[in-house]
């Protein structure tokens, strides 16, 4: 029986990447509702407390109706609960309670191909998840546009971003109870200084400074103008999204090497 | 008439040499040599803590060498390590199958995971049906079978490329001696199969069940490897004798053994006395029975079985 040599795997190759896709497809339909719940809920109950609640205080800001302002800034808030965090938990919780990696790591699958899979995957769900409160602020008024349709791309590269950060995150802390570290003192100041909720401009310089390093502030500010209209600023603020995603995606992929191969 | 009829040796499935790994100060693995020669299966013996573990994570390239060389089914680890890994089937000590998924939803991501051709992938997951016994419980979820079931999966999870070298670390840990040799029948079958196995496990009747050849394991090295039979022969002779008494009688005939030169060894209710088969009217009064490959297992590795 003639049998071609089979090729060398390559770094990054495509089978690789599949079978890490398909095991979280196949396993998304064992906890889909209680995952979707969460994503969604939660950014849609920030949008109507805040857009109602603070909305009777504030009609406009930045010449915008205050649900229109938010209903586009939570966008950002559902990307990133719905990446960060299932990032942390959910590579945390397979590496070292259910040993899933082991047994992927044993088939043919490098470190870099299971934390590429992991982020895509999770890169997708925000995309998709982050769309809702926009859907929910259109009920309330917000007027239908083409670059909305920018919106799930833009929420699915900010999202790949913080998925390779929540990995990073996972594969430095020694125990899971250390997540509430990182949450209380990165990811709440950054959840809070990104112009979700009001605009940075009228900010000390010093939180503006801050939240121009902050890639929430430039998802933000990216689905503002999808929905209302682009402008030059907005190459900077795809250029950031893009450079932290390529960062953290390679330091995620370092780090977690060095905490499965040992 | 040698090298004319003589067929080249066929290449080994694991080849090590001289491999070492460190934690630390800790060696795990202190210059180990072990052949897997092609469809054979070898066992590896040995007390917790010889380093089974971790060869075991050195061929999967999950830990890397600090020296020696490791080479499986002709690939060069680490370098080639993934070209290794999807050419054999890895059993893990511990269970980590997905539990809200079905038995079927388990096996089909690992027809993807090992690159199972798209046609093929309905007959792999059925064939490894077949071989854990578990066709119809296909669509049940894994928590919901007992813990002989899940370890059936877990091997048949392993073997849906139809691996040609398969990896077993201790694959019958914490089973009750029924699910054990339902087991030992599965393993039998795959080894008469033809496929290459490697597994270890500190079981001595496992290996000897299993194994052609045994390595005996310590402190991270081979310290004795052969024929379950041949071991015994060779390291405790053909006949033990068993002295029971209080633990001071016990003492006292092990200081007397010694004396004498003999080797023994604790049984915890009695002293063994081994090469009983050589001694003469001096040996004490006890019960002659046959050596076997767990008197080899405590002498070489100074380790009581559990």
């Amino acid at each position: 029986m003639a049998v071609a040599e089979p090729r060398r795997p390559r770094r990054l190759d495509r089978p690789a990447l599949t079978g890490v896709l398909v095991r979280e497809v196949v396993n998304f339909g064992s906890y889909w509702r209680s995952s979707t719940f969460s994503s969604t809920v939660e950014p849609t109950i920030y949008l109507l407390a805040f857009g109602f609640g603070f909305g009777s205080l504030v009609s406009k800001v930045n010449g915008l109706d205050y649900v229109q302002f938010v209903g586009t800034g939570t966008v950002a808030t559902a990307v990133l609960f719905s990446s960060v965090f299932p990032a942390m938990f959910g590579t945390f919780v397979k590496r070292e309670f259910q040993r899933t990696y082991d047994a992927i790591l044993a088939a043919p699958v490098d470190t870099e191909e299971l934390v590429t899979g992991e982020a895509l995957w999770i890169a997708a769900r925000a995309g998709t998840y982050g769309c809702v409160p926009m859907l929910v602020a259109m009920v309330f008024g917000l007027d239908p546009a083409w670059g909305m349709l920018a919106v799930p791309f833009v929420a699915f590269l900010a999202g790949f971003g913080w998925a390779c950060f929540g990995v990073l995150i996972s594969a430095v802390m020694k125990s899971i109870d250390n997540f509430s570290y990182v949450t209380s003192t990165v990811i709440t100041p950054l959840f809070l200084v990104a112009g979700t909720f009001f605009p940075i401009s009228n900010l000390p310089e010093w939180a503006q400074v801050l939240a121009n390093i902050n890639p929430l502030y430039h998802c933000v500010q990216l689905v503002r103008d999808a929905v209302f209209g682009f402008a030059l600023v907005d190459l900077w603020h795809l250029g950031f999204l893009l450079a932290f995603g390529l960062v953290a995606w390679r330091v995620a992929i370092a780090r977690m090497e060095r905490r499965l191969i040992v | 008439m040698y090298g004319r009829d003589v067929p080249p040796a066929p290449p080994s499935a694991i080849s090590l040499r001289g491999v070492v790994k460190r934690y630390g100060d800790v060696t795990a693995v202190a210059g180990l040599d072990l052949e897997v020669p092609a469809g054979t299966c070898v066992g590896l013996l040995g007390p917790n803590g010889a380093g089974k573990s971790t060869t075991m994570r050195l061929l999967t390239a999950q830990a890397l060498a600090d020296e020696g060389t490791i080479e499986i089914l002709g690939h060069r680890l680490p370098g080639d390590s993934k070209a290794a890994r999807a050419e054999m089937g890895v059993v893990p000590q511990l269970d980590n199958l997905d539990v809200t998924l079905t038995v079927e939803q388990n096996l089909l991501v690992f027809t993807h995971l090992y690159r199972v051709p798209r046609a093929e992938r309905r007959a792999a997951i059925d064939r490894a049906l077949d071989i854990a016994n578990l066709r119809d419980r296909r669509t049940a979820r894994v928590d919901e079978l007992s813990g002989g079931m899940r370890r059936r999966l877990l091997i048949a999870r392993a073997l849906v490329h139809e691996p040609r070298l398969i990896l077993l670390d201790e694959p019958t840990v914490g089973l009750d001696p029924q699910v054990r040799q339902e087991l030992w029948a599965l393993i039998d079958r795959l080894r008469s199969e033809g496929a290459s196995i490697l597994m270890s496990t500190h079981y001595i009747e496992e290996a000897e069940r299993l194994a052609d050849t045994v390595v005996v394991m310590a402190k991270g090295r081979a310290v004795a490897k052969g024929r379950p039979s041949d071991l015994v022969a060779e390291h405790a002779g053909s006949e033990a004798l068993e002295v029971y008494g209080p633990p001071a009688r016990l003492r006292e005939v092990e200081t007397a053994a010694h004396a004498e030169g003999w080797a023994t060894r604790r049984t915890g209710t009695s002293v063994t006395i081994l090469r009983a088969e050589v001694l003469d009217g001096a040996a004490p009064v006890g019960e002659r029975r046959v050596a076997n490959l767990e008197d080899v297992f405590v002498l070489l590795t100074g380790e009581e079985v559990v």
